[in-house]
């Protein structure tokens, strides 16, 4: 039987993170996302010239709200960014790192653009995989911060966030002189999320640079919202649209482990199966809807998930 | 929508002296306009003036390819003009045109299967263009048949159902627009639908063309329209055309769509 395959128009743009010595930056090595002429994990299309990047969450605070199930796996490292990334490097084989600046949001520790661009050379120092930097979702203090922030990685390549139509002008400019990435957010709506492509290119943004987000939703929670809207994009992306033809990542961890599912304790709902599987499991069903919808890059948080995610995306792309 | 500019043309009178004197820099100064106005390709023609049509179209396809890539449709019905211009060609070329008589058929499409060019069809023969759409069909329905015995691809062949210039035609512009939406059903894949778009105003009031043009491509466009052949640099045209595109849920909205197009 003659074996139909489905020829698209156009690829999905290759984002290259991080940078080596010979490009300015202090990485071993670059990963690459996207590049894709087709769907993933179709055998024998030879489509996917790179395979999705698991990257692992680390904050510049001990994150108060993670339950134990989460914080165990981490021990005392969760108090030095540092000493995080690397455990999450070293023992957890992670190949990205993404720094979440949770401290600098006003209601938090509301920290300094200065002691954010101080963490941030420290885990370049002590790691030397691309690193992912979002900020804390309070925009005029993310801008702030993402000045000095863009500064500090200069030459790394990094991938910086969060532009939303609101807020993506200070982002793109830093991102811009720093010669860095960035991730560009619409509120799972696919036709503002071209918008804010062609607003961010239209600031001579290179569309190479772009990395798509569509509010992720975890597992329960309006996965099939994010699912769908990703599907759509990448199709469009394939189809010939420019401004979608771009990688996407989903942040799964920070979705999951704010469910009550993953939250709540044995002594409370024993009959959902014991706490210290159940958040690590949820995680990685999220992470796997996501692998099937085009994810390129997924943020985790889960040691355990982490390693199963990974073992996923071999497994689908065995021939 | 696959576009391509119409202003190379020696039926202008730029155009025709610029052969005459081989001045470059006119045609292709033109070819940059409309590149950058929007268009996809571009439509080379000597013109009717040119006494010696062959070494007229290779002086005009080199001088294009000298300074831009992109898909040229060589407009000639003479065999020797068309194959200089084909054999000067960087990107995949569109030989423009054939018509449904079979001596003409066997003559160009053997040569686009020499050349790996597409072609497009004209919906007339040695009778003329057929006053309805019935017989449109038919003869395009000859024009695939013979391409799929020449071995060419039936997506790279293009067919022109013809329009006549509405003052004298009036009723011809509904019988394209059927045609047109008939060919869709012809074959599997289908042939795809272009038109000279700019004959449907010819001889009208200069006031007017604009706007005969831009309706009738519109109208076109919701009938499924792929190509036409048309003034890339009439911006109102090409917005005109990306919006009903928009409308045809052919482009994904957004409040940039006229930029993000364009941006492809």
């Amino acid at each position: 039987m003659e074996r139909m395959i489905e020829k698209w128009q156009d690829r999905i743009s290759e984002v290259t993170l991080g940078a080596v010595k010979e490009s300015g930056g202090t990485r071993a090595s670059t990963v690459k996302i996207g590049g894709e002429s087709g769907i993933y994990f179709l055998k024998g299309e030879d489509a996917c010239p790179n395979l999705p990047v698991v990257a692992m969450e680390v904050w510049d605070m001990e994150p108060e709200n993670w339950p134990d199930a989460l914080k165990s796996n981490f021990g005392s490292a969760l108090k030095d960014p540092a000493e995080w990334a690397k455990m999450c490097v070293e023992k957890f084989k992670a190949g990205v790192i993404c720094l979440r600046l949770a401290s600098i949001h006003p209601d938090t520790k509301n920290s300094s653009a200065e002691e954010a661009g101080k963490t941030l050379e420290k885990i370049l120092k002590a790691v030397n995989v691309p690193l992912v930097i979002i900020g804390s979702g309070a925009h005029e203090k993310d801008n702030e911060v993402v000045v000095r922030c863009s500064e500090a990685a200069r030459g790394e390549n990094c991938l910086f966030g969060i532009a939303v139509q609101a807020s993506y002008k200070t982002l793109t400019a830093a991102c811009l002189s720093g010669g860095h990435c960035i991730i560009s957010e619409a509120p799972i709506d696919i036709n503002i999320a071209k918008q804010l492509n062609i607003l961010i290119c239209g600031m001579q943004f290179p569309s190479d640079k772009i990395v798509i987000h569509h509010a992720t939703g975890a597992l329960g929670y309006g996965l099939e919202y994010t699912y769908s809207i990703m599907e759509r994009t990448r199709l469009a992306g394939l189809s010939g649209d420019k401004m979608l033809s771009m990688p996407m990542i989903n942040f799964v961890g920070q979705e999951v482990w704010r469910t009550k599912e993953a939250k709540t304790g044995d002594e409370v709902a024993a009959e959902w199966g014991p706490a210290r599987d159940r958040g690590a499991l949820l995680e990685t069903a999220t992470a796997c809807s996501y692998l099937n919808a085009g994810a390129d890059i997924l943020v985790m948080n889960h040691p355990k998930a982490v390693e199963e995610t990974k073992k996923v995306i071999k497994d689908l792309c065995k021939v | 929508m696959f576009i391509i500019g119409e202003r190379i043309n020696g039926m202008f009178k730029d155009v025709a002296e610029a052969i005459k004197k081989k001045d470059k820099a006119v045609i292709q100064s033109l070819a940059k306009k409309q590149i950058a106005a929007g268009a996809n390709a571009l439509d080379v023609n000597v013109g009717p003036a040119s006494d010696n049509p062959k070494e007229a179209m290779g002086w005009l396809v080199k001088t294009i390819t000298d300074i831009a890539d992109i898909t040229l449709a060589i407009d000639t019905t003479k065999k020797d003009a068309m194959e200089a211009g084909l054999n000067l060609c960087k990107s995949k070329p569109i030989i423009n045109s054939v018509n449904a008589n079979e001596d003409k058929m066997d003559t160009f499409f053997a040569l686009a299967k020499k050349y790996n060019a597409s072609v497009i069809g004209l919906t007339m023969d040695k009778s003329g263009i057929p006053k309805d759409s019935e017989g449109r069909l038919e003869l395009a329905m000859k024009i695939v048949a013979s391409a799929m015995e020449h071995g060419i691809d039936i997506s790279d062949l293009y067919i022109d159902a013809v329009i006549l210039p509405v003052n004298v035609a009036q009723a011809h512009a509904q019988e394209v627009l059927k045609t047109i939406r008939e060919l869709k059903i012809l074959a599997d894949p289908a042939p795809k639908a272009i038109l000279g778009l700019s004959n449907v105003s010819q001889g009208s009031n200069e006031r007017l063309k604009p706007l005969i043009n831009r309706t009738f491509l519109v109208m076109a466009i919701a009938s499924g329209l792929d190509a036409a052949i048309m003034d890339a640099d009439d911006k109102g045209l090409t917005d005109a055309a990306i919006t009903a595109e928009l409308l045809m849920e052919k482009q994904l909205y957004c409040d940039s769509f006229l930029d993000a197009y364009r941006k492809r």
